[in-house]
């Protein structure tokens, strides 16, 4: 087939609409599981069995088959251990596995990029932790709190949920997070907690993010497992031109992750890649805005390149077989200006994917850069956008840019090319603008979620960062005369 | 094709299986999405008077900067429902302000919460009932004083404070470049509560 190129870009987009084969049996199985979780499972009614034997029935044709049946029977039996709700969990985690490969495959139909080819001499998918052993006697125990408080929440459920519960988390995450190896997890756990005690007493929400908890449920209590969690063991090396599409900031009340999605064209001119490079620290509730930029800017000289629309140079920058460039300032060097359109028009259509690491594949991970074109904007009553191209709807999420950037929702209204990842969710595909271009008279100006990430003139852009440095100030402030007593 | 893909397609979870019907369809999108916005971050504000606020443990709680002494600050909360509040030092000793009554710490920390979190959540968290026509701090204060709230138990003061102390820790944690995937589920928003 052909394909349209007025239709947005060289994009099968009519292809999102498509059932996909599957999905809803997947889906319907992990729903069953999660109603579970909303009533608890210290005393299980005979309803609740029918999610537990649901999820085990699901993949009843796996490795995990006869582990699982066991864990469901215990727990319908209100006799599980922490063992079994692992076990459940491994197997929630499977099911959503297999709906983030299905609609992968559904999404390299539909961008029609070169395919990635598995870097088997490069890396080999998962591995052990590198922490020392006395080190790793420390994880381990704290891994177990963490399972333990875990296996509460699950016994009490979503309505069982009360302040005493939710704050024995504190406790476990205030070890976890100095130590970079446990990182992952307490960063899960702080903001998986700060959600919950915000929505204390569980008895008296009159709705409950059922998917989600059980989703930051079962990833904790698989990161758990001792290794879970460590980087990837495969490690290669990029050395070449990193040319940036744009940022996505993900933030919760304590922490803040800064991701650049970008094309790295090798300089032995291989295959051009599709990588991403974090920066992502723990901060102080009252921290936000441009302050989030504040925290991350001294750790990534790449924000600078994202603000200024620059190239970087990198020499031997470490990075994973997922495509996860491990940033080093000392391996990257400013180079020269690049649009990021005309990267998105002319590099991006080239670059393949990495894979997706085992534990990373759920649909929430899914986030596919973009070049949108030639569509009509779609304005809802409630203000919600979405994008019609070749007969088919895409919703807009163009609330998600950080706050402390020029991309609004109007922006995205009132433009006419759009660069995105192409994410899923809550059983839709979306798009989460990245930047997009108006036509302001006769010419093209681009506006970026992450204009400011390096710095910015714009003068609402100085009145935060002007306002998120004193807020820091006061804070070390106090900290230098409180905590070094 | 993508059928193989799926672990197995499992028996009975067809149309008519028992728990379709009290599954997907009767519950809404925003329950079955797995980046639901739970909690709006926090808003903007200046920090010097007042430079930690929460709604936690079933109070609001805070710290308070002393206008006199730079090395002192005040422990204040009140109460949700009781609007029973206390308000002492670092170092325990009562605060003489309030004379029974809500103290200048106590006002100032209501204050700062309803910038930080804004009027509704910090109403509905406190289970205050507000009779004004047009709420605003103000209007929720005196609703609270005005049900001559007793004092709290002080002994909490402490844990308030390490709270606090836990908090700054958060400075001086290193950033990392190793990526965190579980942030995919905390998209950051341009929406305000
Ligand atoms: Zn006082």
């Amino acid at each position: 087939m052909v394909p349209d190129d007025e239709g947005g870009g060289l994009m099968r987009v009519d292809l999102l609409g498509d059932a996909i084969d599957g999905l809803d049996e997947a889906l319907t199985a992990v729903d069953g599981f999660d109603d579970v979780l909303v009533g608890g499972l210290l005393r299980p009614q005979p309803g609740q069995s029918d999610g537990l034997m649901g999820l085990a029935e699901a993949v009843a044709g796996t490795p995990l088959a006869s582990r699982v049946a066991e864990a469901a029977e215990k727990t319908a039996a209100g006799a599980a251990g922490e063992d079994h709700f692992v076990a459940l969990a491994a197997a929630r985690t499977a099911l959503l596995g297999s709906v983030h490969d299905a609609l992968a495959a559904r999404v390299e139909e539909v961008v029609d990029r070169p395919r990635a080819e598995e870097s088997a001499g490069e890396a080999a998918p998962g591995g052990v932790g590198d922490a020392g052993r006395g080190e790793e006697t420390q994880a381990s125990n704290l891994g177990a709190a963490a399972r333990s408080w875990l296996s509460d929440l699950a016994r009490a459920g979503w309505q069982g949920i009360d302040h005493d519960l939710v704050a024995e988390a504190a406790p476990v995450v205030s070890a976890m997070l100095p130590d970079p190896a446990l990182r992952r997890l307490a960063t899960l756990l702080d903001g998986f907690a700060g959600e919950l005690a915000a929505c204390c007493p569980g008895a008296g929400l009159e709705r409950i993010p059922v998917r989600r908890w059980a989703d930051l449920w079962s990833r904790a209590m698989l990161l758990t497992v001792p290794g879970a969690g460590s980087a990837s063991a495969g490690r290669g090396e990029a050395t070449g031109r990193l040319l940036p599409l744009g940022v996505d900031v993900q933030e919760h009340a304590t922490a803040v992750q800064a991701q650049v999605h970008g094309v790295f064209e090798p300089a032995d001119g291989g295959t051009p890649r599709l990588v991403r490079a974090s920066v992502s620290a723990p901060k102080p509730d009252t921290v936000v805005g441009a302050g989030l930029w504040q925290v991350l800017r001294p750790h990534m000289s790449l924000l600078t390149a994202v603000s200024e629309e620059r190239v970087m140079a990198l020499d031997a920058m470490p990075l994973t077989a997922e495509g996860d460039l491990i940033w080093d300032d000392g391996r990257a060097r400013m180079g020269d200006s690049a649009e990021v359109f005309t990267t998105a028009r002319v590099a991006l259509p080239t670059a393949a994917a990495f894979p997706t690491a085992p534990l990373d594949r759920h649909p929430a991970r899914l986030a596919v850069p973009v070049l949108l074109e030639g569509y009509a904007v779609e304005e809802g009553d409630d203000g919600a956008v979405a994008f019609e191209i070749a007969g088919q709807r895409l919703a807009v999420d163009a609330e998600r840019a950080p706050t402390a950037g020029p991309l609004t929702a109007e922006a995205v209204a009132s433009s006419a090319a759009c660069i995105g990842l192409l994410r899923w969710d809550a059983g839709e595909f979306l798009l989460q603008p990245l930047a997009v271009e108006r036509t302001v008279g006769k010419k093209s100006v681009a506006v970026h979620a992450g204009a400011w990430a390096g710095g910015t003139s714009d003068k609402a852009g100085v009145r935060a960062e002007k306002a998120a440095t004193d807020a820091v100030k006061v804070l070390r402030e106090r900290a230098g005369k409180l905590l070094r007593k | 094709m993508v059928t193989d893909r799926f672990i197995s397609v499992p028996p009975g979870l067809g149309e008519d299986s028992p728990f379709v019907c009290m599954g997907d369809g009767a519950l809404s999108l925003w329950e079955r999405s797995s980046t639901a916005r739970v909690m709006p971050s926090a808003r903007p504000r200046k920090l010097a008077k007042v430079p930690f606020v929460e709604l936690a443990d079933g109070r609001l709680q805070g710290v308070v900067s002393s206008g006199s002494d730079a090395r002192r600050v005040y422990v204040s909360s009140v109460e949700a429902g009781s609007y029973a509040f206390t308000c002492s030092t670092n170092n325990n000793r009562p605060c003489g302000g309030g004379r029974g009554w809500f103290c200048n710490h106590i006002r100032a920390l209501i204050g700062e919460a309803v910038l930080q979190y804004g009027l509704e959540r910090v109403t509905r968290y406190l289970k205050v009932e507000d009779p004004a026509d047009a709420p605003d701090v103000h209007s929720l204060t005196s609703a609270m004083a005005g049900t001559r709230p007793a004092q709290g138990d002080r002994s909490t003061a402490a844990q308030v404070f390490s709270r606090f102390l836990r908090h700054l820790a958060y400075l001086e944690l290193d950033p990392s470049t190793a990526p965190v995937p579980e942030m995919q589920w905390f998209p950051t928003t341009r929406a305000v509560a």
